[in-house]
Order: structure tokens, then C-alpha cells, then sequence
């Protein structure tokens, strides 16, 4: 009896004194701030050695961003950028799962297909980008499409995999108790594939939201890639880089408050070292 | 005939089954395999190891569609299958109880299951994952899933393989128990000789492949009489009449 309890499966183990986890998760975000601050001394330091209007020091440009942030553009303008990322990741992860999925599953289907995903991924983006505007017209529709074309293909292959990879005992187990649709894809399918989401996500966000820029500076008229390309004309390299460091802040914050978060709720499951 | 009420056995008759190769090799698993088990009885399936036993159990399953001939599952009220496989096969993501509530029908999830938990000894790990059970208690875990949903029928694949023989013998015994509580009809594909004579009602004994059924053993002996001694005595008659088999 006690042979088959296996107490070694870590679970008194898992308790740890509280004041070392503290530390253990302290550590790593301590080492973030000292890192970044080393990195603002040596901008700061080498802005001061070579003096220029193109390099400006973060001290310029943190005034850059107070001012915008008081005059409101830079709250409009990033959620203008903002909601075109959310809006283009939705559209890819949605259509880039569900091909990605089929093509995993359907072996001819993905022989046929596969040239096309080598060339739509080779596709560079500024093209779909043109074609789309010159298509479509200069609209938002436009926009958000051309920059979710660019995610799919990566989203397919990622996910294709992750669908190649699907164990076929849960499947089986599934039909031998006849798990109705809905089951089996909320707890077949899908805890199966979260990995690869999660992977195509990640890498997709960072993707769209350089893409979202270059759709903003070539056709809209609003949105963080709009607003660089108009400090580029006059040359306000301080403006530029307030801009870019906001947004930048904004993504980092929503994958240290959201991403990580939601990610280590859905793999609770898995087995924690001591 | 059965009486009116009773729900038809499991009655298999498969002409043959064959699996391709790679090289295009065609090989035959099955050829000619029929039998039926009773309404109510516990039956096993016995055979060299590679015969087609767990082949047989695919197809009852409806795992596999490739085969001709025929079977005919019970037709009862709940006209359910359950399955315990070679390997536990339970979702690492879900706890034991959702795991075992997951295989209901829908409008049974919320049944009460304490006394299903209870005799296999599962009621503290009901809130676990698949990753922090040893075999054995996963094991018990696939064995509450098949037991919870009441099937008509009941198939076990080798439940008890690779299992050190102390924690086998104590899952066979848990396995009666819950059995004597909830009794359904059962097959249950096996190499093991005296787990079959220790379980079993009545032994299908197949032949190396292309498996047919080279006879039937009745196990005579009340379940509660298999002691070693007299498991000595079954296999010793049970070689007598089958010579070459296992």
C-alpha cells in the first residue's frame, strides 16, 4: 500500500519555507531592474559623452513623454496601435489555428496546401501590406488584415504541428465514452494544443506589433507608427523614442500581467520540481 | 434463448482480420474468432502474447472498422461501454474525480460517486492530477472511470501489466470488489494464466495468431475458494486440456 502511494511525487516537498519563495521570486525580477537601470546609466553616460539632437539622453525623452502623455496624443495614439495589435492577433490566431489544426489532421490536405504556406510565408510583409492598401482601399479593414496575413502563416505552422503531435489514446478514450463535440474539444483538443498556442502567441505579438507600425506609417493616419513617421520628417528623435518606449512598456506589462499569469493557470496541471 | 428482459451477450463472430505492413507484407491477425459471453459473467480472453487479443478488444471497441465479419454488443438500458486500457490513459490537465465524471452523460456528472471512490481506496486523491498518482493509483483512477458510468459491458486491456505483483494483486482484489458491487457483464484480454483463473468465470483460450478459439475453460470454483492451493490445482487442470496454449 504505502509502496504504491509515492510520497516522493514531491508533495510535502512542494512546501517550501515562505520567506525563501519570496526570495525565489523576488530574485528575478530584482535582476530585471538592476539590468535595465545598467542599461539607462549607459544611455544616459554615452549621451552625455557625444552630445546631438539624435541622441537625445532618457532624461529628454522622459519630458518628451510627459508632455505628450499631458496633451493626450500619446494615450490616443497608443490605443490606436493598441487595439489594431488585438484586433490582427484575434483575426491570426483564430484562422491560423483552425487551417493549422485541419492541415495537421489531413495528411493530402496538408501535401496540397504546403506550397502555399511556403509562399505565403516567404511573403514579404511590406508587399501584403501595399497590395492590401491598393486592394482594399486605405482603410482599417485593410489594415488589421494585412497585418493578421503576415501572423497566419506562422500560426499554421506552429499549430500544424502542435495538431501532428496530438495524442490518439485521448481520442480513443474520448469515442469509447462517447464524448459529445463540445467535450472533446474543450478537454481533448484543446489542452492538447495550448502549448503551441501559447508559443504561436507569444511570437505572435511581438510580430504584429512591429508589423502594425509599418501598416500605420504607410496608410493611417493615427497610431504609434503615424506618429513616428511624422517625428522622422522633423527629425524629433526624442519624440520617436518616447513612442517606442511606451509601447514597448505596454507590451511588456500585458505579458507580465496577462500572458504569464493565464499561461501558469492552464499548465497548474503539470508537475512542479521541489 | 434469453429470457425476455435480459440483454442479448456479447457475441462475437470475426472472419478475419488483416493488417498491412510498410513493405505491403500482409499479415492475419484474426481468422475465424467467435465466442459470446454471458449476460453477467466475467469473462477472459487468453493468449499468447502478439495473438490479436488486444486487436479483438479494438474492434469490440469500435477503435477499429477495418475487419470483416461481425459482434453484437449488450443491449441494455444504459447500452454503454467502458474501456480500461494498457495504459491508465487519463488527462494529465484534469483531476481524478473530473477525469472520472468525464466519462458520464452529461445529465449524470453531478451523481454521487463516494462509494466508487471509496472501495478503491481513491477518496483522498480525488482532487489530484494524473502526474502526482503512482501506476497503481492511476490505475484505480481508469478503473472508477470504466466502474462510474455502468456500463452494459465492460472491456479491460491487460490492466495489470507492468505493475510489481504485490500492487497487481491488490488492484485484481479492488477490481473484484467493485465488481461484486456493481456487477456487469466484462471481457477481459489477458497472458497472465492465474490472473485469468483468479478472475475469471469462464476462459476464452486463443490460439498464436491468426488467432481462432482453440476452447473454453469453465472456472468452476467460487472466487472466494481461489487460494494458491487450489489456483495450482486449476492450472494443472487447465494444462491438462490445453497442452500448447500460454
Amino acid at each position: 500500500m504505502t509502496a504504491e502511494f509515492g510520497s516522493e511525487n514531491g508533495l510535502p516537498a512542494r512546501r517550501r519555507p515562505r520567506t525563501a519563495r519570496w526570495i525565489g521570486a523576488a530574485l528575478p525580477a530584482a535582476t530585471a531592474m538592476a539590468s535595465l537601470l545598467a542599461l539607462g546609466l549607459l544611455w544616459s553616460l554615452a549621451a552625455g559623452i557625444w552630445p546631438s539632437r539624435a541622441f537625445p539622453p532618457p532624461l529628454a525623452v522622459w519630458q518628451v513623454l510627459l508632455k505628450e502623455a499631458a496633451s493626450g496624443d500619446l494615450c490616443f495614439h497608443l490605443a490606436m496601435t493598441l487595439w489594431r495589435v488585438a484586433a490582427a492577433y484575434v483575426v491570426a490566431m483564430i484562422v491560423g489555428s483552425v487551417i493549422g489544426v485541419l492541415l495537421g489532421m489531413h495528411r493530402r490536405a496538408d501535401f496540397f496546401f504546403n506550397p502555399w504556406l511556403v509562399l505565403f510565408l516567404n511573403l514579404p510583409a511590406l508587399v501584403v501590406i501595399v497590395l492590401a492598401y491598393i486592394w482594399f482601399g486605405l482603410t482599417e479593414a485593410a489594415a488589421i488584415g494585412a497585418v493578421a496575413i503576415n501572423k497566419i502563416p506562422n500560426v499554421v505552422v506552429t499549430m500544424r504541428e502542435g495538431a501532428r503531435a496530438l495524442e490518439p489514446r485521448f481520442a480513443e478514450m474520448a469515442t469509447v465514452y462517447r464524448l459529445g463535440p463540445i467535450d472533446q474539444v474543450r478537454h481533448i483538443l484543446v489542452p492538447q494544443l495550448q502549448p503551441y498556442f501559447a508559443a504561436a502567441s507569444r511570437s505572435g505579438i511581438a510580430l504584429i506589433w512591429k508589423i502594425v507600425l509599418v501598416v500605420e506609417l504607410l496608410g493611417r493616419s493615427s497610431g504609434v507608427g503615424f506618429q513616428i513617421y511624422l517625428y522622422f520628417q522633423i527629425f524629433d528623435v526624442a519624440a520617436i523614442l518616447a513612442y517606442t518606449l511606451a509601447f514597448v512598456a505596454i507590451m511588456l506589462s500585458i505579458e507580465l500581467l496577462l500572458v504569464q499569469p493565464l499561461e501558469r493557470h492552464a499548465t497548474r496541471w503539470r508537475r512542479r520540481s521541489a | 434463448m434469453q429470457p425476455a428482459g435480459v440483454a442479448a451477450p456479447l457475441k462475437v463472430d470475426i472472419a478475419e482480420k488483416t493488417f498491412r505492413s510498410a513493405e505491403g507484407v500482409t499479415i492475419v491477425a484474426l481468422r475465424g474468432l467467435s465466442f459470446e459471453v454471458r449476460q453477467g459473467e466475467f469473462a477472459c480472453l487468453l493468449g499468447p502474447s502478439g495473438c490479436g487479443k488486444t486487436t479483438t478488444l479494438r474492434i469490440l471497441l469500435g477503435l477499429d472498422r477495418q475487419f470483416s465479419g461481425s459482434y453484437q454488443l449488450p443491449e441494455d438500458g444504459s447500452n454503454r461501454v467502458a474501456a480500461v486500457f494498457q495504459e491508465p490513459v487519463l488527462l494529465p490537465w484534469r483531476t481524478v474525480e473530473q477525469n472520472v465524471r468525464l466519462a458520464l452523460a452529461p445529465r449524470l456528472r453531478d451523481r454521487d460517486l463516494d462509494w466508487l471512490f471509496d472501495i478503491l481506496g481513491l477518496s483522498a486523491m480525488r482532487a489530484l492530477y494524473p502526474s502526482e498518482l503512482s501506476l497503481g493509483l492511476a490505475r484505480r483512477a481508469a478503473l472508477a472511470r470504466a466502474f462510474a458510468t455502468e456500463p452494459a459491458i465492460l472491456f479491460l486491456d491487460e490492466p495489470f501489466t507492468s505493475l510489481d505483483e504485490r500492487t497487481a494483486d491488490k488492484l485484481r482484489q479492488l477490481l473484484m470488489r467493485v465488481w461484486a458491487a456493481r456487477p456487469t457483464t466484462a471481457l477481459m484480454v489477458t497472458h497472465n494464466l492465474r490472473e485469468a483463473l483468479l478472475l475469471a468465470d469462464r476462459i476464452v483460450v486463443l490460439s498464436p495468431r491468426p488467432a481462432h478459439v482453440l476452447g473454453i475453460f469453465d472456472v468452476g470454483l467460487p472466487r472466494h475458494l481461489r487460494e494458491a492451493a487450489w489456483l495450482d490445482q486449476l492450472v494443472s487442470e487447465f494444462h491438462q486440456r490445453f497442452r500448447d496454449a500460454v
